[in-house]
């Protein structure tokens, strides 16, 4: 082993380590008792204690906040890919006056964060009445996904060859029908990335779902595991508890989505 | 929070397909206009809806004294703009906003190019370590905030494992000490935004030719050499645009530092959107908050546009480069 690569895995070490500890400080001391890590808050457990994660995951709760969660995310997700899709394919197959103005428009939304519309957009939702319901946190998110969607799936839509399309249509599919069968298909890479991208963004999003929320029982999975830290401050175990199963989605999604997403980023930043 | 994407050059037009006959032309284009209506209308309408009709609207309630409840009768001008610069605790709120963006570059971007380096490298089990580095960034920053909380308790974890070193006199109150807070939530920020960096640039080494490498060093270049005058050039595209993202990032900070200090102590580590929060909504003084909303796009817009024109303009051409 070369003096070179002995740093590098020393490197190494101290990454994993930096890294995994905070992960492992929340898993383990799930395992312990509130007693325990107050009297020695960097202990390991012995003997496991299992009692915070079987009341943390037999509680309604936690299952209600990963359900809450996960219906957001999918209502988001579908409709930022289905439309972003759609949109993408008109502004990438077909030649039409005002056509990059409408992109730019798109493009625009890439400057307008989420979090800086937040509060008008509260007060347009609360217009609409869609406070407290699962689509008033869904379609905003939705919204502002599609931009990320268009102008990852536009390019992508653009390179596929034009041979394909004329074949197509001179076989008699119709324009929309060569969309369907043959174009997003054959995108599916593209749009396993920004699927994932929306996903997690709703997943994650935590400060609209704040606002637009105030009642418990509608809370989504960020909201829940900082609301519950703050009502059992006495109780430091269970809230690792609940914090450590509360990670165990977006974790294991990760692992699951992780070659692909490196490989959709790696196109779209190349060059 | 961020996810990048970026396209680099605005994408060519196909050529359109020219309709065969003149008969069969007006119906072909009529056919056209509908499908286009069809595709463009649901998005447009969803993007409209909830992002262009919000953000006007907030221009309009920021020039209103207004409670958030009944008509707006009470037109203020320009005043709640005003009250914003010229109150403390707004400008200490953009002081910390630009103390975390400049510490993300001075900091984090030497850290994320020596991390891709390294695992760019054909170490053993460099999969996994890859998928480490990433992991914190998958957790939501709520997550990240209550795992850090618990960790920089008062004699909690982070005390203990230092006091166990021999770095006991190194202790301090991480997140109740005025002049530590801001640098304590960096630190938490660095945690998790460093895997998103090291992804992004690993992506950028892919597109370095190993060729050029190993010309480098047939040339007697040694690794250092090769890496500042070879390697790093090339992921200047990629570098560029993570700068945009952690800029823009760090410009709107908020669900960390709502979780961890709500602002405090004593607006310590208050950001623009913590403070936009804690008026517009804690104190329902919309139209005021309405007005810091505006500032703080603008800021984000004109950082935007100025970086686009200087910085990111090599890397791409014309269309507005694409990042949230």
């Amino acid at each position: 082993m070369s003096r070179r690569n002995t740093v590098g895995y020393l490197a190494a070490f101290a990454v994993i380590g930096m890294t995994v500890v905070p992960l492992l400080f929340v898993v383990l001391g799930g395992f312990r008792t509130t007693a325990q890590i107050n009297s020695s808050p960097a202990g390991l457990p012995g003997p496991f204690v299992w009692d915070n994660y079987i009341s943390v995951a037999t509680s309604p709760q936690f299952w209600r906040l990963l359900g809450n969660s996960m219906l957001i995310a999918v209502i988001a997700t579908t409709l930022a890919v289905v439309l972003g899709s759609m949109a993408a394919f008109a502004l990438s197959r077909y030649a039409f006056k005002g056509r990059e103005a409408f992109y730019t428009l798109f493009t625009l939304g890439l400057l307008f964060p989420l979090g800086v519309a937040t509060l008008p957009l509260y007060l347009w939702l609360r217009e609409l009445n869609l406070l407290e319901n699962p689509l008033g946190v869904a379609i905003p998110e939705a919204a502002f996904s599609l931009p990320v969607t268009i102008v990852i799936l536009r390019p992508f839509m653009n390179a596929i060859p034009g041979e394909l399309e004329d074949a197509a249509l001179l076989d008699g599919a119709a324009k929309l029908g060569f969309f369907w069968r043959i174009l997003l298909p054959l995108s599916r890479p593209a749009l396993i990335t920004v699927s994932v991208l929306a996903f997690v963004t709703s997943w994650n999003f935590y400060l609209l779902p704040l606002l637009v929320f105030n009642d418990s029982t509608n809370f989504t999975l960020p909201l829940g595991v900082a609301m519950f830290q703050s009502e059992h401050t006495q109780d430091t175990a269970k809230v690792l508890a609940f914090t450590a199963l509360s990670m165990i989605p977006a974790l294991t999604f990760f692992v699951l989505a992780e070659r692909r997403m490196v490989g959709g980023l790696t196109g779209s930043v190349k060059g | 929070m961020m996810s990048a994407a970026i396209t680099t050059r605005p994408p060519t037009a196909p050529v359109p397909h020219a309709p065969a006959a003149g008969g069969t032309r007006r119906r072909s284009r009529l056919r056209q206009r509908l499908e286009l209506a069809f595709l463009l209308t649901p998005a447009l309408v969803l993007f409209i809806g909830f992002v262009l009709i919000p953000i006007g609207v907030a221009g309009y309630y920021s020039l209103y004294s207004w409670n958030g409840f009944g008509p707006l009768t009470d037109f203020v001008g320009l005043d709640n703009y005003v009250a914003a610069f010229s109150g403390d605790v707004f400008q200490g709120a953009i002081g910390h906003n630009l103390i975390i963006a400049t510490l993300s570059i001075v900091v984090q971007l030497p850290l994320s190019i020596g991390l891709a380096l390294l695992l760019n490298r054909k170490l053993r089990g460099r999969t996994f370590l890859r998928m480490v580095v990433f992991a914190p960034y998958v957790l939501s920053e709520a997550v990240t905030a209550v795992i850090w909380l618990l960790m920089l308790q008062p004699g909690g974890f982070i005390d203990e494992i230092l006091r166990g070193v021999g770095l006991g006199g190194f202790v301090q109150l991480w997140l109740a000490d005025q002049s530590l807070v801001l640098y304590t939530l960096f630190v938490v920020i660095t945690w998790k935004y460093i895997g998103f960096g090291v992804i992004l640039l690993l992506a950028g080494l892919q597109g370095v030719p190993p060729e050029l490498r190993e010309a480098a060093a047939l040339d007697g270049a040694s690794a250092w050499q090769t890496t500042r005058h070879v390697v790093l050039p090339l992921l200047g595209p990629t570098i560029r645009i993570w700068v945009f993202l952690s800029v823009i990032g760090s410009l709107q900070l908020f669900d960390l530092v709502w979780i961890m200090t709500l602002g405090g102590p004593a607006n310590a580590s208050t950001t623009m959107a913590t403070y936009l929060v804690d008026h517009g909504f804690k104190r329902y003084e919309f139209g005021f908050g309405s007005a810091v909303a505006v500032i703080l796009f603008i800021i984000c817009f004109l950082f935007a546009l100025v970086y686009q024109r200087f910085a990111l303009r090599r890397d791409t051409q014309g269309a507005l480069t694409g990042v949230r």
